[in-house]
């Protein structure tokens, strides 16, 4: 690559346990080196920086997705799966077929779920607050999004268990070919025939969100042999997230007791401290992008074909925009404008599902329990793309 | 947003200018050092980068292979505010404007038939496409909708080059609507149709097309969909039933700005009336809905509103935050 010598370098491996585990210092020095980084372990272009990674999401036509958002060129390399047709397409086949996602997420449709998702939320909070002690990850985070977002799908109850290894596996798969990728990949086989099974029309109830992806292609707004393809989109990208999210803003909160107090004082605050939870711990904390022409971003030339890869969690605590406490995690805060959805055409079409599903659990908690603290070492889960948690032991007293 | 993307930019010449219709003044831009200007294919749009806060788009509609100059037509807004107003008020011949791109989001894909679709200025980035189809040697009709024949640019240009028969001319004052469900309410498997005009006729284009095979139909909209000025072009008030705060929004602000200053929290994400996160309760007033979200009967139950982009139709409006 010929940028390599005009900009910074870094040798770090963003993909290592290290920094899988711990992100942040290397953030802080990839947004101190430039606007642009090399790392030349790869042989990509960084960027760490808010207004370089939002500019960079926003500019569609210069910083394609159809080529991949990881870190394999699909130009040069076959992909590991079929392609998505939302997240791994550019306009304007992302657009017919995003116009047709829109209206199976639209307003409406996320209005009639708020009901069910707020019973399974007071049910899982009465028991848990009842219990003491739990695990803030295994017994909550993991449970109430396959329970709830898979009801909200259609899926049928026997086999969700094979959605959070699929999810993990495709995360894994936007990074490079190390150990958590070959791990992931060993036991995937019966994952992906589960999968693929289950975007077919008659795996899904006739009213879920799977059958209205059905129903758009009956109405000619995608084609039949779109519509599993979609299905896909939603059981890949809407678990494992939301999952992580909610980890992250118990993880949050359980070390920020004042934060858990003010929520506890005020338990609408609920989708405050999950955006602000989003913002400080980002549960996809990359995504790639590849220069379809020759682009200067910051005054670094960036060539045609170049792999650029977007660190979504340092752009969230980047100083140079949201001040000096960007690294603080305060849930009054306005944390509008991060970027842990995205920015742009491919900005989550599922963002108003996971926050309903945020807003619904953390307020039944919030409104029981008047302290969180951490009972034990959490344990981290480590990810190509994902930042997160396996175990969070917790201890809540009652209100 | 401002990108940091320094793609090509250049600052080029006004070399001609005349008026094409009422209200559209067609510009010729030449390099103001007489270099050769970058290539481009029909379809393609340039940035008029006007003002440092003002850039606005325009499809280039004169001839791909005249590398030496780039002509775009610009349709005078009604209230007169804006980028319209500008290039109408400021680019005269001699003036220069600075301009990026071109890019190519609506390019013409091979077919035997076309069907071309315009609505008023919309018929710009169609120009070049009638060129290049004829010279592909493919069918095509282009139907043309205005208000009146003397709103409709280039006509004369249009008949002289292509007959009456493929050039079908219906301003509204004479004909009423574009007859829609005449053109497209029976697919043909082997015609694209390529649509340009104004939102309402982009949306009932795209209900028609919706029994076509998926990909027949080509338009240009896809990011935020394109809002014209709003209802009111003053000040307005937005009560805040639960603060208990009463709070002016000014023309230049939008409600979710003037909220979030006044210390009231408000959840945002795209603040561009795309993503859904901002939407707020209304309790009373009526609403100027300038979202991308909501269906025409949803806004017309004038309950909900998204405060990053909407503002009021009414003196005021008292929300639910
Ligand atoms: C906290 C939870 C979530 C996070 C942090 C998250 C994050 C993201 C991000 C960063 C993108 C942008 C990808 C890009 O720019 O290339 C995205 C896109 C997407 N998300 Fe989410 N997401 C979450 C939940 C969900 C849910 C619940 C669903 C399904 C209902 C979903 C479905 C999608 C889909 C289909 C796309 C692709 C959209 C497109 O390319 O047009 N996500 N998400
Ligand atoms: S913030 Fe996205 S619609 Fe208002």
């Amino acid at each position: 690559m010929t940028t390599s010598q005009t900009v910074p370098a870094l040798g770090d491996d963003p993909f290592g346990s290290e920094i899988l585990t711990d992100p942040y210092e290397f953030h802080a020095r990839l947004r101190e080196a430039a606007p642009v980084v090399h790392l030349p372990r790869y042989d990509l272009l960084a960027m760490g920086r808010y207004a370089e990674v939002r500019a960079t999401l926003s500019d569609w036509e210069t910083f394609v997705s159809s080529r991949g958002v990881g870190l394999s060129d699909f130009g040069r390399e076959k992909p590991w799966r079929p392609p998505s047709l939302l997240l791994e397409a550019d306009p304007p086949d992302h657009t017919v077929v995003r116009t047709a996602m829109n209206g199976v997420i639209s307003p409406r449709n996320v209005r009639k779920l708020r009901a069910e998702f707020a019973a399974a939320a007071d049910e899982l909070a009465d028991t848990l607050v009842a219990r003491g002690r739990f695990d803030a990850v295994t017994d909550l985070a993991e449970i109430f999004p396959v329970r709830v977002f898979g009801d909200a799908v259609g899926l049928p109850a026997q086999g969700r268990e094979n959605l959070l290894p699929y999810g993990a596996l495709a995360f894994n798969a936007f990074g490079p070919r190390n150990q958590l990728l070959t791990d992931a990949l060993a036991k995937a086989a019966p994952v992906q025939e589960w999968i693929l099974a289950h975007c077919q029309r008659d795996e899904l109830t006739p009213d879920g969100l799977g059958a209205e992806v059905w129903a758009a292609a009956d109405r000619g707004e995608i084609t039949h042999e779109q519509a599993p393809l979609l299905v896909r989109s939603l059981l890949t990208a809407g678990l494992d997230t939301t999952v992580y999210g909610l980890g992250n803003t118990l993880y949050a909160l359980a070390r920020h007791p004042e934060q858990w107090a003010a929520l506890h004082a005020d338990p609408k605050l609920a989708k405050f401290a999950f955006d602000e939870a989003l913002r400080w711990e980002a549960p996809i904390q990359t995504f790639f992008r590849t220069a379809a022409a020759d682009a200067v971003v910051a005054g670094i030339p960036i060539p045609k074909d170049t792999k650029v890869v977007l660190f979504l969690g340092s752009a969230n605590r980047d100083s140079r925009h949201w001040g000096d406490d960007a690294e603080t995690f305060d849930v009054r805060r306005s944390a509008g404008g991060h970027v842990a959805f995205g920015m742009g055409i491919h900005q989550c079409v599922g963002q108003p599902i996971a926050r309903l599903e945020a807003e619904v659990v953390l307020g039944a908690f919030a409104s029981r329990a008047a302290r969180l603290e951490l009972d034990g070492e959490p344990v981290p889960k480590l990810n190509n793309t994902l930042k997160g948690w396996a175990s969070i032991p917790v201890r809540v007293t009652a209100a | 947003m401002k990108s940091t993307h320094e793609e090509s930019e250049i600052d080029l010449l006004v070399a001609d200018r005349r008026v094409a219709a009422d209200g559209v003044v067609a510009l010729t831009l030449r390099h103001p050092a007489g270099e050769e200007l970058p290539a481009w294919e029909p379809g393609a749009h340039v940035d008029l980068i006007l003002t440092e806060d003002l850039t606005r788009q325009y499809s280039l509609c004169g001839d791909p292979a005249d590398r030496s100059s780039w002509q775009i037509a610009v349709l005078q807004e009604s209230d007169g505010r804006g980028g319209s107003a500008y290039v109408h008020d400021k680019l005269n011949p001699g003036t220069t404007v600075r301009v990026r791109g071109p890019r190519n989001h609506f390019p013409l894909e091979p077919a035997d038939r076309y069907l071309f679709i315009a609505g008023g200025i919309g018929i710009t980035p169609l120009l070049p496409m009638l060129e290049a189809a004829t010279a592909a040697g493919a069918e095509w009709q282009l139907v043309y909708g205005g208000r009146t024949a003397a709103s409709m640019a280039f006509v004369a240009d249009l008949r002289a080059a292509h007959g009456d028969d493929r050039v079908v001319l219906r301003p509204q004052d004479e004909h009423g609507l574009l007859d829609l469900e005449a053109l497209l309410g029976a697919p043909a498997g082997d015609t694209l149709v390529y649509c340009c005009g104004p939102g309402p006729l982009l949306d009932a284009v795209e209900e028609r097309c919706s029994s076509w095979p998926s990909g027949a139909l080509h338009t240009e909209r896809f990011t935020p969909k394109e809002q014209g000025e709003p209802v009111l072009s003053g000040a307005f008030e937005v009560e805040l039933a639960q603060s208990g705060l009463t709070l002016t929004v000014p023309p230049d602000r939008s409600i979710l700005e003037v909220v979030e200053d006044a210390g009231v929290q408000v959840l945002s994400s795209c603040q561009e009336g795309t993503c859904g996160t901002c939407e707020t309760a209304v309790l009373g007033g009526q609403v100027d809905h300038r979202d991308s979200l909501l269906t025409d009967e949803e806004k017309a139950a004038n309950d909900t509103m998204f405060v990053c982009v909407s503002r009021a139709a009414c003196p005021k409006l008292v929300l639910d935050l």
